[in-house]
């Protein structure tokens, strides 16, 4: 058994030592608010915050998450940059399909605590790994800048 | 900062009279540190002709870059707008570790190994030749301050970052020859003081 520390709880699940994160938030615990890509770490669609940094759980084993604290988009909202990225994002109507979604808004959150008041550059580079197949792109930068000025 | 330049100057200054006694009684030993950066080391220049096969491979320079990392065979540079940041590990929000974690993943697709980052600037080989490569190499201001051949070979001996490159998965190329042999080539070169071509 494995025991991980998910949204501040203390989880005990049975998995294989290179068992992806993501499987084991899906799979065993039924947290589906991650969402499955590409499973290479290339859309981003999987972010999940691992220490407070954006991570691609499709990639990551989930014996390298053991000691760690993991915040998932379920939980985004009881921090207080993630509840002013999650009304802004609301405001703004971002989403289209939605698919995406919880992994931009894990990584807009980790961006506005690291950088409060983002340039578009500093956007960019944050974002970019994060693919929307709808472009909702633009919605997402105005998003961030209204998430950033509602501070 | 005058307080500690001038500081750093009386030290400098102190230091100064004790180190020249001490390099005259080191001069005759092996390597002194200094001479590392000398300009002109002797030895067979053709010794750095593996070591540059290897170094000047995709696996090494995709790394030793400047703004950004380089991926795949052909050097592109990375993708998902990457950026080399405030310490060689990344943005702000989009760290290395984000994707790469401490082994390969992703059946190979995604490489990793402990700690995966870029060189720091001061080691950036981007558009540098075989000469330069060598002449950095060499040169502790600019190889992370190794000052005796055996300091300058041994990031490439141990480091698990340059290993990695022998176990770069998912149909990456490998170096031109094992690391074994690698090995014996950067000895060689060390050993005859670490000569570069003219």
């Amino acid at each position: 058994m494995i025991t991980l520390n998910i949204n501040g709880k203390q989880q005990k699940v049975d998995a294989e030592d290179d068992t992806p994160l993501l499987w084991v938030l899906r799979d065993e615990l039924h947290m589906n608010g991650t969402k499955f890509g590409c499973g290479m770490a290339l859309c981003g669609a999987c972010t999940v915050h691992v220490d407070g940094q954006p991570t691609r759980a499709c990639v990551m084993p989930v014996s390298s998450a053991v000691g760690k604290k993991i915040v998932t988009i379920e939980a985004i909202g009881a921090n207080p940059v993630g509840k002013r990225v999650q009304q802004a994002w609301a405001a703004l109507d971002v989403p289209q399909c939605g698919y995406c979604q919880s992994g931009q808004i894990m990584a807009a959150t980790a961006l506005l605590r690291e950088i409060p008041r983002p340039t578009d550059k500093d956007i960019d580079q944050a974002m970019s790994g994060n693919i929307c197949r709808c472009g909702t792109y633009q919605r997402i930068r105005l998003a961030i800048h209204k998430a950033a000025s509602d501070a | 900062m005058r307080k500690l330049a001038e500081r750093m100057q009386a030290f400098a200054s102190c230091a100064a009279g004790i180190a020249g006694a001490l390099a005259l009684a080191l001069a005759a030993l092996a390597w002194p540190a200094a001479a590392a950066a000398a300009p002109a080391a002797k030895g067979d220049p053709s010794l750095f002709d593996p070591v540059a096969s290897v170094v000047m491979g995709p696996r090494c320079l995709n790394c030793h870059q400047v703004e950004a990392p380089h991926q795949k065979d052909w050097g592109v540079i990375h993708a998902q707008q990457v950026v080399r940041g405030a310490d060689g590990h990344g943005s702000a929000a989009l760290r290395c570790q984000a994707c790469h974690q401490a082994t390969n993943t992703a059946d190979g697709r995604v490489p990793g190994v402990p700690n995966w980052h870029l060189a720091p600037l001061s080691m950036n080989w981007q558009g540098l030749d075989k000469k330069q490569v060598c002449q950095q190499m060499r040169d502790p201001k600019r190889n992370g301050n190794r000052k005796t051949p055996r300091e300058v070979i041994d990031h490439m001996e141990t480091d698990p970052l340059v290993l990695w490159a022998w176990n770069p998965g998912a149909g990456r190329s490998k170096p031109a020859m094992s690391h074994e042999d690698f090995v014996k080539a950067l000895l060689a070169w060390a050993d005859a003081g670490l000569p570069c071509p003219d």
